[in-house]
């Protein structure tokens, strides 16, 4: 059986990159920067031995720029950068958004503003779910708390990125990054050599039975409502998405009070709720595994059967704003913020958890 | 010159036309503007080399973004001068194909001053046709890196002055000596002679890349006589008088002809 | 015998062909296309004179020129 493989002890940067070649994964495009190193590292030498192009790009600019290159061809293509990075590449991104290209992005996301810090943060989540570019668009924006997920996220998102045509996202941190746990790897996946066919740069043949007219990938729609046309093309692309929401849940039956976290931060206030189920706090968590989309839906049922909120977040507050809306008919949420430069324990989480689910 | 054979006669033969790469359809260019000569040589030299079911086309921003409305090729549009990134993923992607980039001296020459130079430096299988105006055509005559001294712009309205605005920068000079570079030559396109020749450049920076050498970038001086305001014909005059002095045309590297070529730098130093 | 035809939809008028004319016989006419440009011409008296050397052609920016060249007979080997 394919699927029976030994496990590996790897980080999650590693498996990011063992995911992406697993998924069939052609071309890399890198630019060095901290806590993401390994994934081009990794990918300099493996992908290559595959058969595959690595590139160490002139800047995370002209990376993105390579991607967008690599993706209009139809070719399955990624980069990875960290939060910095990530600012420079927005520009690529909104092109490839806008012209409907393929794309799997990594941001292993490090405390910011400026230049921060090389550790973990969650300042990115407004970047990488509001679009983080300019024009209205969105990611599929996917959030691992486990070199596990890492892997798993990464060998799925070339699928959800062809299948949609659109960039995705996958939005970790220093901890998920650099963290060295067992993984179980996947059967490689045999892509398609037709993948693309109806749209991709392949040449076009002038004669013959494949005769066809020239095709252009662009995202410049100056024509009279050709703009308008193709931003409601992309509406309604996004709403189809929402059949992809995905989330863990933990102990929410019978709590009174859910903490919503995500990634990293999800799985070390997973540990802080179990710590205080086993003091008979009825407390559960949410954990979104999808960014964009958000669980709206889930967390309003939740809502609903009269349970209150409190949103955890290695940032100032963001992904909060998500929640409140999401549950806003029937509840509101409390906020506890790590602030980026400091690195979080279950122990901190207790009280934050504990104080919320005093008040009413 | 490749020729379609349309025989209307039996006594007489049409030697020039539309080449077959080229859209039959008007362009939007300014009267006078040099990028449908360009864009013609360009067709012509796809059907010549028979290139054109295996090319991709980055097209950059600028007068020449609908270069894809013209030429008859599959196309990608590239944001602003990241065109030598973009073509660099297209060809690694689909190293088989056929990939040129065509860019403006605003968008080559200034934002993307990094693009160009580590694609040349890489060596990467693409061609460049980098078409030198002296200003931003389609943003309406604004300084380029490339604007003359003394010359009068919306950006710089009494004159580029070296002291401010530093000294207009010569782009075939710079690629010529990057290790990747196969071929690099700037021709102009101000006269029939100068057009012949710059279409004799353009078909070796194609070639660099058939034939697997390096990377192939051609300059071609061009008229922008809206943004210079003044008349076409003058403006032919002010790239002859003006440009070609301060831009030399020739070639600059030619990795074939130098005996550089197959060395295992590209380049050869 | 050589001639050039001028496609009156694609002239822009800028005149560049009339400059390289060897022969000269290229020149601004009076009809105005749908775009509202000037379009060139050759007089027909004056086509006699056409070498048929593509320079107008070469130069134009908006491929608006076909040239046609008489064949010459066939020499023998």
């Amino acid at each position: 059986m394919a699927d029976k493989m030994e496990k590996l002890f790897v980080k999650g940067n590693e498996a990011i990159a063992m995911g992406a070649l697993a998924a069939g994964c052609r071309c890399f495009f890198g630019y060095p920067i901290t806590p993401q190193n390994d994934i081009p590292e990794f990918m300099s030498k493996h992908l290559v031995e595959a058969g595959g192009e690595f590139v160490q790009a002139e800047s995370e600019v002209a990376a993105a720029n390579m991607l967008l290159g690599a993706g209009a061809c139809g070719v399955r293509a990624m980069t990875s950068s960290s939060s910095p990075g990530m600012s420079l590449k927005q520009e690529a991104i909104s092109y490839m958004a806008g012209s409907e290209i393929p794309a799997v992005i990594v941001n292993m996301n490090r405390g910011g503003p400026g230049l921060g810090d090389i550790g973990p943060s969650q300042g990115d989540y407004f970047q990488s779910t509001r679009g983080g570019g300019h024009g209205d668009y969105r990611l599929l924006v996917l959030a691992p708390s486990s070199a596990q997920e890492a892997y798993d996220m990464t060998y799925d998102a070339f699928d959800l990125a062809f299948g949609s045509k659109n960039p995705v996202l996958i939005l970790g941190d220093a901890i998920i990054g650099q963290m060295k746990e067992p993984i179980v790897p996947r059967a490689p996946k045999v892509v398609d050599p037709e993948e693309g066919g109806d749209w991709r740069l392949i040449g076009a043949s002038k004669s013959g039975a494949g005769k066809r007219e020239h095709r252009i990938i662009k995202s410049l729609f100056l024509m009279d409502g050709e703009l308008a046309g193709q931003n409601m093309k992309l509406q309604a692309k996004y709403d189809a998405w929402k059949k992809l929401v995905d989330f863990e849940t933990f102990e929410v039956k019978d709590a009174d009070l859910v903490v919503v976290a995500y990634g990293s931060i999800g799985r070390i206030a997973k540990n802080a709720v179990r710590a205080l189920r086993a003091k008979g706090k009825k407390v559960g968590l949410f954990r979104p595994k999808t960014l964009y989309p958000f669980p709206e839906k889930a967390l309003e049922k939740l809502a609903k059967e009269g349970k209150r909120f409190l949103t955890i977040e290695h940032n100032l507050g963001q992904m909060v704003e998500d929640v409140r809306l999401s549950v806003r008919k029937y509840a509101d949420s409390d906020l506890f913020c790590v602030y980026p430069g400091n690195m979080p324990s279950p122990d901190d989480f207790e009280a934050p958890i504990l104080r919320a689910l005093g008040r009413k | 010159m490749s020729m379609p054979t349309k025989d209307a006669s039996a006594s007489e033969e049409l030697v020039f036309a539309r080449p077959a790469s080229m859209v039959d359809r008007a362009t939007h260019y300014c009267p006078g503007c040099h990028h449908g000569i360009a864009h013609r040589l360009v067709a012509e030299l796809l059907d010549e080399l028979e290139l054109v079911e295996k090319t991709i086309a980055v097209a950059s921003i600028g007068c020449s973004v609908f270069l894809y409305n013209y030429i008859d090729a599959d196309s990608v549009e590239s944001p602003h001068g990241r065109a030598p990134a973009v073509a660099t993923g297209v060809k690694r992607a689909r190293p088989d194909k056929f990939v040129f980039t065509y860019q403006g001296d605003g968008d080559l020459a200034s934002i993307g001053m990094a693009e160009i130079m580590h694609a040349a430096n890489r060596g990467e299988r693409i061609s460049v046709v980098f078409v030198n105006n002296t200003v931003y055509g389609m943003t309406g005559g604004q300084m380029a890196p490339t604007t003359l001294l003394g010359q009068k712009t919306t950006t710089c309205p009494v004159g580029r002055c070296k002291d401010r605005e530093g000294s207009p920068i010569r782009m075939a000079e710079l690629i010529a000596q990057l290790g990747g570079t196969a071929f690099c030559a700037r021709g102009s396109l101000d006269s029939v002679k100068d057009i012949r020749q710059a279409k004799k450049y353009m078909r070796q920076a194609f070639e660099v890349q058939t034939k697997g050498l390096g990377f192939g970038f051609v300059e071609l001086l061009s008229g922008c006589p809206t943004n210079w305001r003044m008349t076409p014909v003058a403006a032919n005059k002010r790239i002859t008088d003006e440009m070609i002095p301060y831009f030399p045309l020739g070639v600059y590297r030619d990795v074939a002809a130098d005996g550089t070529c197959g060395s295992t730098v590209a380049g050869g130093e | 015998m050589s001639r050039i035809t001028v496609s009156e939809e694609r002239c822009k008028g800028c005149l560049l062909c009339t400059q390289v004319c060897p022969v000269e016989i290229i020149r601004q006419s009076e009809r105005i296309n749908q775009h509202g440009y000037k379009v060139t011409e050759v007089p027909a008296e004056s086509m006699g004179k056409c070498t048929g050397c593509a320079s107008c052609a070469t130069i134009c920016p908006d491929v608006a020129i076909e040239v046609w060249r008489s064949k010459k007979p066939k020499k023998a080997a």
